[in-house]
């Protein structure tokens, strides 16, 4: 329960940012959050850094671009109560398969394995037509309507991710602590012993990975909601990557690094091109990623952690 | 807990201190979208220099309403250049858009203006048929051609020039080698010619061994429509092959740094015609004044204005000549800019006059060049037609052309 009140500042936000930094700031920061949660939610419990989570992302967008309104000619169109369902069931399939694939590998290796099943999958949708059209891509997708509100309208829409981000932080801090979200952390610290009480270590694995699927899914139907289009681009190197700073930079070892991450990482991407000679925009961005990393290994997440237990000692404080 | 909580609200307040202060009310914003990361960074910058030519050749005002330009990054992919585009309305509040560089781009930012009447969006370079073909945006403008308008010229000149009867198409397979073909190939078809095969290749392929073996032996030439790299390799694979045909090339294949690259592959080039809206050293008196006050602006740019700068150039222009037609006025939604815009005439850096057909896209010079020797041994690209008034129907009746359905794979064929 406690978790979802991280959030508390952001739902803050309505009251004095005007639509630009309601959506294209904060809105964003919180999709990419969820999407990296997903991937934090693996590192912190599995033990396991996945590349493939932009990948899971994009196949609930994939879903919702083919079965809903879009202006290209491909898919067909079906009510989004039935979209939606279906795009979190092959979200979390998706992660389910890949996690199936992933179950013997660790470390270096696992990286390797997701990022091969996250590259494959995006020269998969740049060259499949008849259910991604290709480079292009689906465009003019569009939020559902209710009560004839556009869920896309700034504040709707705002509202709903920051419901959905609590949602994804409370399931997360739920599961951990079930039986099978118990038996996931056993497999991180001693996938030996766990095979030697009995219970196989394969279905654990994949329903992690299944559960990031769910995650990651549900950030995904945001996300394609968000840009109002979908591409193989959506799917690349790029945006793999920019999952895997984000869940860096935050911090691996909690779930509301991810967010804390995708806020930094969302200015740092709009503003970095107003304070810098534009042609070394990027350089100001990696340079700034570098020093999150080298002085905070933990995270922004586990700096601020520290900083705040190094200033405040006072105990009531930290019992909160 | 708390700590963390403190450590968002920090965050957030931090956040909301680089809210922008509001610029005055006198300014004319201008904010250009052109992608300054990867492959394509030094060209996207190109762009940018177009902008700021036509700006500094205004003075920097119109009317004594000072001009801000304010610049943003896509990388290609149409996401980057909504959110580029978002930020620059949303946040900085630009009255007009200048961008953006690729094909798809510029088909997600003629669907996002559709959502922001009150800005006027001007193309840069990207030049995907649909763009302003179908499903046209009443505020989005292209002062320049597609993809289809740069090959004018050259599918008659390979037929009834060159003889050639059957020519073999290779291709990247996306929107602006899409329209590329079209454009060859409703000349080339017209004239007579037929097109047994095409060969659609991923962006970025190494590997083109199995397109370079499957071209039939009984082709005149080879259309290569790809770009870069990807240009370099299937030449260096296709003439190491023992392949002979002679090459005709798109708007991006043979550029000179094609030319002065080293390869054997090099010497099969003389003579490859190629379609372009943009001849770096074209000889034309209004071509070297831009030349000449591009180069006085940007000592530091290239030896002459890329395809790049030129079509950013020409999109900034029109936006301040109509700027100067209503002495500024934005008002009513930019109503009367809008109109001034869309009656708007003047002659561009290649010649000719540039005006606009009722779809808001320009009616163009298109140039057929061809690769020659230099007397040093060097390539070089030389203009053999110039071709005036092309519209984006390629001269055809618009109805018909539209009928013939959107540009794909499989359209236009004529095997």
């Amino acid at each position: 329960m406690k978790s979802a009140l991280f959030l508390l500042p952001f739902a803050l936000v309505p009251f004095f940012a005007n639509d630009f930094w309601l959506v294209q700031i904060f809105g964003r920061a919180l999709i990419l959050g969820i999407i990296a949660l997903s991937l934090t939610f693996l590192a912190a419990y599995l033990g396991v850094v996945s590349f493939a989570q932009a990948t899971m992302a994009g196949v609930a967008g994939y879903t919702v671009a083919y079965f809903g309104p879009n202006t290209v000619d491909v898919g067909r169109e079906m009510p989004f109560f039935v979209v939606l369902p279906l795009a979190m069931i092959m979200a979390t399939l998706s992660g389910a398969i890949i996690g199936l694939i992933a179950r013997r590998s660790q470390g270096i290796y696992a990286i390797m394995i997701t990022l091969a099943i996250g590259v494959a999958f995006f020269y998969f949708t740049r060259q499949n037509y008849n259910y991604f059209n290709g480079w292009t891509g689906f465009s003019g997708i569009r939020a559902p309507e209710i009560a004839g509100t556009s869920l896309r309208e700034p504040l709707p829409f705002y509202l709903l991710i920051i419901l959905v981000s609590a949602l994804c932080l409370l399931f997360v801090n739920g599961f951990i602590k079930s039986p099978l979200g118990l038996t996931i952390q056993a497999v991180r610290d001693a996938p030996k012993r766990v095979l030697a009480i009995g219970i196989p270590t394969t279905p654990v694995i994949v329903s992690a990975y299944a559960f990031a699927g769910f995650i990651a899914g549900s950030g995904g139907i945001l996300n394609v909601w968000y840009q109002e289009r979908i591409s193989s681009f959506s799917v690349g190197l790029g945006p793999i990557v920019d999952i895997l700073v984000i869940a860096v930079i935050g911090g691996l070892k909690n779930p509301i690094g991810a967010f804390i991450g995708a806020l930094a990482f969302v200015l740092l991407d709009t503003f970095a091109v107003d304070f810098i000679d534009r042609e070394r925009f990027n350089t100001l961005i990696g340079l700034v990623l570098l020093a999150i990393i080298m002085g905070a290994p933990d995270g922004l997440h586990g700096l601020a952690k520290s900083w705040l237990s190094r200033f405040k000692k006072r105990p009531s404080e930290n019992q909160v | 807990m708390f700590t963390n909580l403190k450590t968002i609200t920090m965050t957030s307040a931090l956040a909301l201190g680089a809210f922008a202060a509001p610029a005055s009310a006198e300014d004319i914003k201008i904010g250009v979208i052109s992608i300054l990361e990867g492959a394509f960074a030094a060209l996207g910058q190109d762009g940018i220099r177009g902008v700021e030519l036509a700006v500094a050749e205004a003075g920097g005002e119109v009317a004594g309403n000072e001009i801000e330009v304010i610049v943003m990054s896509s990388d290609a992919s149409p996401d980057s250049a909504v959110n580029a585009a978002r930020k620059l309305i949303e946040q900085d509040g630009v009255d007009i858009i200048v961008g953006p560089l690729s094909g798809s781009e510029g088909l997600a930012l003629r669907d996002l203006s559709k959502s922001f009447p009150a800005v006027t969006f001007l193309n840069g370079s990207s030049a995907a048929q649909d763009t302003t073909l179908r499903d046209a945006s009443d505020n989005f403008f292209r002062f320049g051609g597609d993809g289809a308008q740069w090959m004018v010229g050259v599918g008659s000149f390979a037929h009834d020039d060159l003889g050639y009867e059957k020519v073999a198409v290779v291709a990247e397979d996306y929107s602006f080698p899409y329209t590329q073909v079209l454009g060859f190939m409703t000349e080339f078809c017209a004239a007579g010619g037929t097109v047994p095969e095409k060969f659609w290749t991923p962006i970025g392929a190494k590997d083109y061994s199995s397109i370079v073996y499957s071209i039939p032996s009984d082709v005149d030439a080879v259309f290569v429509a790809l770009g870069g790299a990807d240009a370099v390799n299937f030449l260096t694979q296709y003439n190491q092959a023992g392949g002979d045909k002679p090459i005709i090339g798109g708007s991006i294949t043979i550029d000179q740094s094609i030319l002065d690259s080293e390869g054997p592959f090099k010497q099969q080039l003389i003579g490859a015609p190629a379609g372009t809206p943009t001849v770096s050293d074209y000889d034309g008196a209004e071509w070297k004044e831009f030349t000449a006050s591009y180069t006085g602006q940007f000592p530091d740019g290239f030896s002459a204005p890329s395809i790049f700068a030129h079509h950013y150039y020409m999109s900034a222009h029109a936006a301040i000549l109509a700027l100067e037609e209503v002495n500024g006025d934005l008002s009513g939604d930019q109503a009367a800019f809008r109109a001034a815009l869309t009656d708007l005439e003047f002659v561009t850096p290649t010649g000719g006059t540039m005006r606009l057909d009722e779809n808001r896209n320009g009616i163009v010079d298109n140039f057929v060049t061809e690769v020659f020797e230099r007397e040093d041994g060097t390539l070089g690209n030389r203009v053999v037609k110039v071709v005036r008034d092309v519209d984006q129907s390629l001269g055809q009746d618009p109805a018909a052309f539209l009928a013939q359905g959107p540009v794909s794979r499989d359209n236009p064929s004529c095997p």
